[in-house]
Order: C-alpha cells, then structure tokens, then sequence
C-alpha cells in the first residue's frame, strides 16, 4: 500500500496551468475514438496537456460557460450561436460533420422508409403512436431531435415517447430491445452494428447533418482559463494536416470514413 | 452467454498480453483506491475509537451522521467535490479537478464514514469490563486503547475491507472528478463506462472481469492476515 502511495504521487504530477488544456466535448468524438487518434498529435505537436472531458453537448457548453474548460468541440449549431451571442464563446469555427439517422424496427409500423424529409417520418411516428426512444439528455443530438419536432409542431408525449437520458450506445441498446424509432449519429450506429439490428430507415435529408464545430472560451467567464491553450487547441482543430487524418479516420474498422472535415466552410454552406 | 465467454476469453489475452494499457488502469485503480482507504483508515480509526469511548454531548447525532455518511451516494459526493475543486470553486486554486489525487480526495470522502462507523462498531463491541479491568491492572489510557484496537482488529479488517470494496467498485464520483482521461485517470470502472458505450462489450466484460480478481486478491490478502494471525 505504501508503494500505492508513492507512485500515485508520480501519477499525479503537479498541475502547470499553462500547458494543461481542458477539453469540453461531447460524447461521440470519444467513443468514435477520433480524439485517441487527434489528441496525441498535439500533444507531440505542442508540448501541452490535454484533459479531454467528454460530456453531452448541453453539459460541455455549461461548463465552458462558466470557464471550467479552455476550448469546446460540440455539436449543437443552435445552441452554440446562443453562446457566442451571449459572449461565452468565441471564434466559432466549423471542423467537420457527419450525420444522423432515423432507425427504427424493420416491420416499421409508422411506414417511415425511404421519407425523404426527417419531419414528416417524425410526424407519421407521432400520428401512429409508434415507440420512439429520446435522448432527454440535452446532448447534440437529443438538440437536434428537439428541432425537427419543434418544425414538425408536435410536442412529443406519452407512452410512444420514450426517453432514456442516457448516451448514444444505451439508448440504441434500449430502442433494439423495445423495437422502438430513434435518431442516431451514424457513427455510433456503425459502431454498434454487431448488436443492434434495427435498419436505416431515413437519411441524408439536410436537417439530418450533424456539424461539429470548435470555440474558444471567452477568459471572463471564469478563473484561471488557459486561452493560449484553448486557441492553440482549437486552431489545431481546423489546421490541413489534422482535417487530413479527419478524412480517413474509421476506414480501417469501419470500411468507410465517420466524419468529413470541413474547416473553412460557414454554416450557410449546409443550408 | 457466448459474450461472457469471449469477455473471459478476452480478459486472459489482455493480461497475457502485457497489454501496457490495460495493466496501467488496473493498477491505477488499485493505487487511487488503496491510497483513499489507508488515509481513511489514518483518519477513521481515531475518530471510531473516539467516538466510541468518549462520551459528550452531540455524540448521539454524531453517530448518527456517520451512520448516514455509510451510506453516501458516489454520484452525491463527485457532484460537491467537483463543484468544490472547480476553477471557481473553493478549491480551485489548487487545479485538483481532473486528477487523481481529485479521485483519492472523493474516494476518501466516501470510504472514511465507513472506517469510523466500522470502528466505531468494533470498539463497541469489547465488554466495558475488559476496560475497567486493564485500567485496574494499571494500564494507562494510551495503553488501553491500543489493548482495545488490538482486541477489535479482526472486525477492523472487515472495515478496510468494506471501505477499500466501496471506492474501487464505485463510478459515479471517479467519473465526475476525475473525467476519466486516458492514461491519466481512467480507472477500471470508469474504462468499463467508455467501453460499454462505445458497443465493445467484450473489453467491458473483460475490464470487469480484471476488477472482480483485483477485488478478490486483495480481500484474499486481507483475509489471510485477519484469520491467520488468529490461529
């Protein structure tokens, strides 16, 4: 136990603010394994720390937003306009996006197949009263299912809805087992396709893409917030040679790329 | 049941392996645990045994918070020790948060309640007679209590045990606290999370697998020199 002891002191080495940057990003970049493939790269590249902490979307801009992180990778263009607006955030720069997609059980009750527009397959699950798992953790992409239903004018509830507030692998988990619709990153879907047998049944509708972007915290926001951290994080981000590994990123596990970098490009350009 | 098997299966390779990562969160976790329950027991047992044979007023309502705090809910004490340990926290000066020595702070948290109250049991639990009978041989006050720890050691070994089983096998608080960094302060628990989630199930399984020996190696340990020195 002693020896428990000493060597935790060598685990745990003292904190130099300047070269640790905390990173506030969702969960997906994680279990994608993409910020395994980034986050050594700029390391190597800077000298500096970083401390990924991977959180929804809603949680990851809150605590950028009281300055507990340096930069944030998040994937909620709504919500990320608000905080820039709001001053939190700054230097709002697209890296690259992939998109969602609506599973559902393959006898698809709410006949849902091949509809091109993501609206109207929602309203046709709402009107049929098909199961349907939510999110309801505030994350990208429970954001994002929150936006088509507001589009579609319907005000998800009952016993059809159901949500899980919990992460993207549980939530497919729990739609699988109660042969249930939801709305996934296809990333994740692709990851679990060993254990989930439920078929795309809507895709590739623009509503559908799902953009991720990188920004800088505003220093006011709270104490100590490394910004040349933060910048030299976020910068690295959108640099060519990390869009390059961005590129073919998953093309070994998956057979085909997770994410399309898209550094440079504004948000008009996916409307 | 084929996935338990290919976990188990998994499990082997991953240790065989010398799987550098794999081998480093266990160890981790035993390090991060281990060092939580001896400062727990450093600060638990005084305190158990005071409580047990001081008498004062307040001592009902303070056993009762220690009875409570048995209980506390990991997920409870990472949210306070995180809002704590945060830049604008009380604590944040000393960028702790994200660290280990974050999750030892955490971790002792919740297994010291368990030290004292388990102390505090085992004291008890001595005749009052064997008391007064070694301050009648002559024994000073120090001398009595270390005759009453060394009568009350084997159920204190039952409270390192319980205290050392509740931090290891605990998630909710190591997440919060220590953001589960690779290499840095992912732990078996929290590895199991992450993999879970990401749909690699059998690493989960075998990650699970590595904790519940880990966990049985050192309560075996434990054991051994609770009922040996007894015989």
């Amino acid at each position: 136990m002693l020896v428990a002891l000493t060597s935790l002191s060598l685990a745990a080495p003292a904190q130099a603010q300047s070269n640790t940057v905390i990173l506030s990003t969702t969960t997906s970049t994680q279990d994608s394994g993409l910020l395994d493939a980034l986050v050594p790269l700029f390391e190597r590249k800077t000298g500096l720390t970083v401390k990924t902490i991977s959180v929804g979307t809603g949680q990851a801009l809150a605590l950028a937003a009281r300055g507990e992180a340096d930069v944030a990778l998040v994937h909620a263009p709504s919500l990320e306009r608000k905080c820039v607006e709001e001053g939190k955030m700054r230097n709002r720069r697209l890296v690259m996006y992939n998109d969602f997609v609506i599973i559902g059980p393959e006898d698809d009750p709410a006949k849902i197949k091949g509809t091109p527009k993501a609206v109207d397959a929602l309203k046709r699950i709402a009107e049929t009263q098909s199961r349907f798992v939510s999110r309801g953790d505030k994350s990208g992409t429970h954001v994002l299912e929150q936006g088509l239903w507001k589009q579609a004018g319907i005000e998800p509830k009952g016993t059809w809805y159901i949500e899980s507030g919990q992460g993207m692998g549980q939530t497919l988990g729990i739609a699988n087992d109660r042969r249930a619709y939801t709305i996934t990153d296809r990333g994740t879907w692709l990851a679990f396709q060993k254990r989930i047998s439920l078929p795309a049944l809507v895709e590739k509708d623009k509503p559908l893409l799902n953009i991720y972007s990188v920004m800088e915290i505003n220093p006011a926001n709270g104490p100590r917030v490394n910004v040349a951290g933060g910048k030299a994080f976020a910068d690295f981000m959108v640099a060519p040679e990390t869009q390059a590994v961005i590129r073919t990123f998953g093309v070994d596990k998956f057979g085909q790329p997770l994410f399309v970098p898209i550094a440079g490009k504004t948000n008009a350009d996916f409307q | 049941m084929e996935l338990l098997v290919q976990g188990a299966a998994q499990a082997l390779r991953l240790l065989l392996s010398g799987d550098a990562e794999v081998w480093r969160i266990a160890w981790l976790s035993l390090a991060i645990s281990g060092t939580a329950t001896l400062i727990s027991l450093a600060v638990g047992i005084p305190l158990g045994t005071l409580l047990a044979l001081a008498r004062f007023p307040g001592r009902g309502f303070a056993i009762s918070l220690v009875n409570t705090g048995m209980g506390l809910p990991p997920v409870v004490v990472g949210l306070f020790v995180t809002i704590v340990l945060w830049r604008s926290g009380a604590l944040g000066f000393l960028e702790l948060l994200y660290t280990p020595t974050a999750m030892v702070l955490a971790q002792f948290v919740i297994a010291a309640p368990v030290v004292v109250g388990l102390t505090l049991a085992a004291v008890q639990q001595i005749p009052s007679q064997f008391r007064l009978q070694l301050l009648a041989l002559g024994a000073s006050r120090s001398q009595m209590i270390w005759s009453l720890l060394k009568e009350a050691r084997l159920p204190m070994l039952a409270a390192v045990m319980a205290g050392f089983g509740a931090v290891i096998s605990e998630v909710g608080a190591s997440l919060m606290v220590g953001g589960n960094i690779k290499g840095s302060t992912r732990v078996l628990t929290t590895a199991t999370v992450l993999e879970t989630s990401k749909g690699n199930f059998d690493v989960a399984i075998a990650l699970s697998l590595i904790l519940l020996a880990l966990m049985f190696f050192v309560n075996w340990a434990l054991t051994w020199i609770q009922q040996g020195r007894r015989a």
